[in-house]
C-alpha cells in the first residue's frame, strides 16, 4: 500500500484489527463425530420462536421437523442427528444474561440416518415463490449472525423489485473463517445458492463482496462463478466492518441506505455466503439447515480450526474434539467484535454461530478505562460517521435524550469506536445501555398511555353507566308516572265509560 | 470448566494497544528536535528552566490528585502533565528566572486542568493559560529575550552561570546577551513612527533554522514542521488544524503586506516568527480543547491564524498564538456542536436521506 494510498484510496471509516484468521482458516475442514445428545433450542432466530410438533420418547430421524414456526416472522427446527426425543426444556442461552430458554433434547443413535428429502432436478423451473416456501421448511435464517428468517428478506426483495443481489463474503470479524472455508471448499454450493436467491428475488446481477485477505476464496468463488455473468466475484478492500450491510452496500455500489429506510429499498439485498450454501441444500437437495460450518479459534484452543458440526452441539463437545491448552479465560460467541459472551461451555450452537472462540488471559486481558482524552479516533473511526465521544458524554450522565440528538439510534454497535479508544472506554457498553434504557422508558410510556386510556375509559364508562342509570331511572319513573297517569285517566275513563256503556246500557 | 468468564460487558472483546501515554510519548519524540536545539542554542540556562517548569507541573498534578484522594501514580506516569510542562517551558524566554517556571508549571497545571477536572476535562489548553497568566503578571520577564549563546561556545554561560542566571537573574557580565524578537523589534519600532521599510535594515536577522532571539523553543521552524509532519504521518493529529492555522496567519499577511509593506510584516516572517509552527503543531492541536469534526478542525485552526495575525498587527502585543490559541478553544464546545460530520444515511442536516425512484 503506498503513502498516498493510506490518505486517498481507502475508506475512511473503520478499524484494522489483527485478524488472527490463519492458520485456522487454512486448517482443512474437520467434521465432528456426531455427539451423543443435542440440544436444539426452539428459539434461533429473529421473530417467534418455534413450536414443538414432536413429543418426548419419539423416535425421530436426522433432518425431520421438531418445532414448526409460529407466526409471520420465524423458523422452524429440524433435527440435527437421528435418535430419540430426550425432553423437551430449558437450556442456557449463548446470550450474555446466560438466562434459560426452550430447546429439545435429542440422544443420538450414532446412525445419522436421513429422512427422504425431495430431489429437484431443475430448481429454476420452479416460481420464486416456491423457491422462498422451500427455504422456509428448511428453516434458513441469516449465518452471518443476524439470523433473520431468509425467505421473509426474499419476499421482501421480490415485493420492492430489487435489482442486485449483495452476497455478503466479507468476514471481517477478526479470528472467523467459516465462510472463508465454505467459500473455499464449497465455492459451487454457494454459487448455485447465489442465483436461487437471485432466482426468488428477481435480481439481475449478484454482487459477491469478498475481503482481499482471502485470496483462495476469491479464486474458489471465481472459478465456480465462471460460466455465470450475472454472478461477480468483487474483492473488497481489508477493512473492518466491511461486513456490515450498509457498509458493503457503500463499498460495492456506491449507494447508501438511508437512515430509516431498509436496504432493499435503494434496491439491493444482502445474503450471506454461508445462508446461500444453504439455500443450495435446502432447495437442491432438500435438506434443512441441521448443521453449519463454525470456526473454533483463540489462543487456548489447541488446534485451531472450521468444524462441520450438527446444530445443537454443546460448545463443551466442540472445544473438547479441537483441545484446549488451558483453562479459557473468556468464551465468545461470534467474533470478537460483535460477539456475544458465553458464561459458561454448556451452552448449545446456533444456526448463527459462526465461531467459537476461546481466549487465553493475555487475550482476555482487558486495560482499565481512563477519561476520555477527547483525541477523535472513535469519531474517525465510527463507520456510521457519528460522534461516539459526544454520545457517551452525553450516556455517562443520563441524557439519554442528548445522546438520541447525535443519532444514537444509527449505531451499529459495530464496536469500532471502542476498539481504538486508546483511553479503553467500554464505548458500546454505554450505548448498549442507553439504547436499553431508551427501550424501557419507551415501554413504560406505552404503558403509561395504555393505563391512562384506560382508567379514561373507565371514567367514560363509569359516567355513562350513571347517566344511563338516570336516565333508566327517569324512564322509569316517566313511565310510572304515565302508567299512574293512565291508571288515573283509566280510572276516569272506565266510569265515563261504564256511565255511557250504563247509558248506553240503560 | 472455570464459570467465571469475565464480566459479561458488551463487545469488542480486543483492543487497540494505543493509550494516552504512548500518544504523549510520541508528541514528545516529535517535539525533542527543536527542544534540543533551543538547549543547544540558549545554553545551560534554558536545560534548567526546562526541567524545573516540568518538575512543577509534576508536582501540581501530584499535589492535586492527593488533595483529591485519586492514585496519582497512573495519571503522572500517562505523561500528560509532562507534557505541559514541556510545551509551556519551550513557550518561555530562555533565560527567565526559576519562578517564572515554577509558577507556570503549577498554575497551568492546577488551575489550566484540574479545577476543570482533569484530563480531558479542561476547556483552555493549560500551557497556554500558564503562559499568558505568566506574560499578563510579570510581562518584564516574559518579554526579555535573549540572542544565540550556543552550548560549549566561546562567552556562553556554563552550567554554574547557568544556574546563576536562573536563580539571581543576568549578570552584568552575559547583558550583552539581551536581544529582541523580530516580533517587538518592529512592533516597538513602528510605535516610534519608524516604518517596517526603514527599520528592516536593522531587525534581528530571521533565521531559518532557528539561530535567533525568541521562546526555549519556538525559533527552529523546520524542526517544528518536521516533528508536526511526524505526528501527522503517525495519524497523532490530523493535518487540518496546522494548515488551517498556518493558512490563517499567512492568507491576510501576504495580502496586507502586498497591499502596504511599510506598515505589515510579510507572510513569511510571520510563519517563521513567534510561536506560529509550535502553535500549529504542537498547541492548537491539543485533543482536548479543539473540535473533533474534519471541518470545525478546519474552522478552529483558521481561527487561531487569524486572531494570532489581528493581535499581532493591531493589538498591544507583538505575539498572540496564546491569546489566539484560548479564545478559539473558548468557541470549541460551539464549533463541534455546530460542525458534525454527516451520518450515514442523513444529509448534512442530519435529516434521512430520501429514497431515489
Amino acid at each position: 500500500m503506498g503513502f498516498l494510498d493510506r490518505f486517498f484510496k481507502e475508506p475512511s471509516w473503520g478499524v484494522h484489527p489483527d485478524d488472527h484468521k490463519r492458520p485456522a482458516a487454512d486448517a482443512p475442514l474437520r467434521i465432528l463425530p456426531t455427539p451423543e445428545r443435542v440440544y436444539m433450542p426452539l428459539s434461533q432466530h429473529v421473530g417467534g420462536a418455534a413450536r414443538p410438533i414432536v413429543v418426548v420418547g419419539q423416535k425421530v430421524l436426522k433432518g425431520q421437523l421438531l418445532a414448526d414456526a409460529q407466526g409471520n416472522i420465524s423458523a422452524p427446527i429440524h433435527a440435527p442427528v437421528s435418535g430419540t426425543v430426550f425432553s423437551i426444556g430449558d437450556v442456557t442461552a449463548p446470550h450474555a444474561s446466560g438466562l434459560p430458554f426452550r430447546a429439545i433434547t435429542i440422544e443420538s443413535d450414532g446412525q445419522d440416518r436421513w429422512i427422504d428429502t425431495e430431489l429437484v432436478a431443475d430448481p429454476f423451473a420452479l416460481a420464486p415463490e416456491d423457491i422462498a416456501r422451500k427455504a422456509a421448511a428448511a428453516g434458513v435464517v441469516g449465518l452471518g449472525g443476524a439470523t433473520f428468517p431468509s425467505a421473509v428478506k426474499f419476499a421482501l426483495g421480490k415485493r420492492l423489485k430489487v435489482e442486485t443481489l449483495i452476497v455478503n463474503g466479507g468476514e471481517c470479524e477478526p479470528y472467523l473463517s467459516s465462510d472463508d472455508r465454505i467459500m473455499r471448499d464449497f465455492a459451487d454450493q454457494v454459487v448455485d445458492g447465489v442465483r436461487l436467491v437471485m432466482h426468488a428475488i428477481g435480481a439481475k446481477e449478484a454482487l459477491v463482496g469478498i475481503e482481499d485477505n482471502k485470496p483462495e476464496a476469491i479464486a474458489a468463488m471465481r472459478k465456480a462463478a465462471a460460466s455465470f455473468s450475472e454472478v461477480k466475484i468483487c474483492p473488497v478492500p481489508t477493512r473492518y466492518p466491511m461486513g456490515s450491510d450498509k457498509q458493503l452496500i457503500q463499498t460495492l455500489t456506491g449507494k447508501e441506505v438511508p437512515s430509516n429506510a431498509r436496504a432493499a429499498e435503494v434496491g439491493v439485498l444482502v445474503h450471506n455466503v454461508s445462508t446461500c450454501a444453504a439455500v443450495h441444500k435446502a432447495v437442491r437437495l432438500g435438506q434443512p439447515l441441521v448443521e453449519r460450518i463454525v470456526t473454533l479459534n483463540g489462543g487456548a484452543i489447541a488446534t485451531p480450526g472450521n468444524i462441520y458440526a450438527p446444530l445443537g452441539t454443546l460448545v463443551t463437545d466442540l472445544l473438547a474434539f479441537v483441545g484446549l491448552k488451558g483453562e479459557p479465560a473468556r468464551l465468545i460467541l461470534g467474533g470478537p467484535m460483535m460477539g456475544t459472551p458465553l458464561a459458561h461451555d454448556r451452552i448449545p450452537l446456533v444456526k448463527g454461530a459462526s465461531g467459537i472462540l476461546a481466549f487465553n488471559a493475555a487475550e482476555a486481558a482487558t486495560p482499565e478505562a481512563g477519561p476520555c482524552i477527547r483525541c477523535g479516533t472513535c469519531a474517525d473511526a465510527c463507520p456510521m460517521g457519528l460522534l461516539p465521544m459526544e454520545m457517551a458524554a452525553h450516556i455517562r450522565v443520563e441524557d439519554f435524550e442528548g445522546a438520541e440528538s447525535y443519532a444514537l439510534g444509527d449505531c451499529i454497535s459495530c464496536g469500532c469506536c471502542a476498539y481504538v479508544c486508546p483511553s479503553h472506554i467500554p464505548l458500546v457498553q454505554y450505548f448498549s445501555y442507553a439504547k436499553g434504557e431508551m427501550m424501557a422508558a419507551e415501554r413504560v410510556k406505552l404503558r403509561t398511555d395504555a393505563t391512562k386510556r384506560l382508567a379514561e375509559a373507565r371514567t367514560a364508562r363509569i359516567e355513562r353507566e350513571k347517566q344511563e342509570k338516570a336516565e333508566a331511572a327517569a324512564r322509569r319513573k316517566a313511565e310510572k308516572e304515565a302508567a299512574a297517569a293512565a291508571k288515573a285517566a283509566a280510572a276516569k275513563a272506565p266510569a265515563k265509560d261504564s256511565g255511557q256503556a250504563q247509558g248506553e246500557t240503560v | 470448566m472455570n464459570d467465571n468468564l469475565g464480566s459479561p460487558v458488551a463487545a469488542p472483546y480486543t483492543t487497540t494497544s494505543n493509550n494516552p501515554g504512548r500518544i504523549m510519548a510520541t508528541v514528545m519524540v516529535a517535539l525533542a528536535p527543536s527542544t534540543l536545539y533551543g538547549f543547544w542554542l540558549y545554553g545551560w540556562p534554558s536545560i534548567y528552566l526546562w526541567l524545573i517548569t516540568i518538575a512543577s507541573a509534576m508536582l501540581g498534578e501530584a499535589f492535586f490528585l492527593r488533595a483529591m484522594d485519586r492514585p496519582a501514580s497512573k495519571a503522572l506516569t500517562d505523561g500528560s502533565a509532562i507534557l505541559t510542562g514541556w510545551l509551556l517551558a519551550v513557550s518561555l524566554p530562555p533565560w527567565a528566572p526559576w519562578w517564572i517556571g515554577a509558577f507556570g508549571g503549577l498554575f497551568g497545571i492546577v488551575l489550566g486542568k484540574h479545577v476543570f477536572g482533569g484530563l480531558g476535562q479542561n476547556l483552555f489548553n493549560p500551557a497556554m493559560v500558564a503562559r499568558v497568566a505568566l506574560l499578563i503578571s510579570f510581562p518584564v520577564q516574559m518579554t526579555s529575550w535573549v540572542g544565540a549563546a550556543p552550548l560549549f561556545a566561546e562567552g556562553s554561560p556554563g552550567p554554574l552561570d547557568g544556574l546563576v542566571i536562573l536563580f539571581k537573574g543576568i549578570p552584568a557580565a552575559f547583558d550583552a546577551m539581551t536581544s529582541a524578537t523580530t516580533l517587538g523589534f518592529s512592533k516597538t519600532e513602528m510605535s516610534r513612527g519608524v516604518d517596517l521599510l526603514q527599520s528592516a535594515a536593522h531587525a534581528p536577522a530571521l533565521s531559518m533554522i532557528g539561530e535567533r532571539a525568541g521562546s526555549m523553543g519556538e525559533t527552529a521552524a523546520w524542526l517544528i514542521i518536521a516533528g508536526g509532519l511526524m505526528l501527522i504521518i503517525k495519524r497523532v493529529i490530523s493535518w487540518h488544524i496546522p494548515v488551517a492555522m498556518l493558512a490563517g496567519v499567512a492568507l491576510p499577511a501576504a495580502a496586507l503586506s502586498a497591499y502596504d509593506p511599510a506598515h505589515f510584516l510579510d507572510a513569511q516572517t510571520h510563519l517563521m516568527s513567534g510561536g506560529v509552527m509550535l502553535g500549529a503543531f504542537f498547541i492548537a492541536t491539543d485533543y482536548v480543547t479543539s473540535p473533533n469534526s474534519p471541518v470545525g478542525r478546519l474552522v478552529f485552526g483558521f481561527g487561531c491564524g487569524l486572531l494570532t495575525y489581528v493581535i499581532r498587527t493591531w493589538a498591544g502585543y507583538p505575539e498572540g498564538v496564546a491569546f489566539a490559541v484560548m479564545l478559539m478553544n473558548a468557541l470549541t464546545p460551539i464549533i463541534d456542536s455546530h460542525f458534525r460530520p454527516r451520518i450515514y444515511g442523513r444529509n448534512r442536516k442530519g435529516l434521512p436521506l430520501q429514497v431515489a425512484d
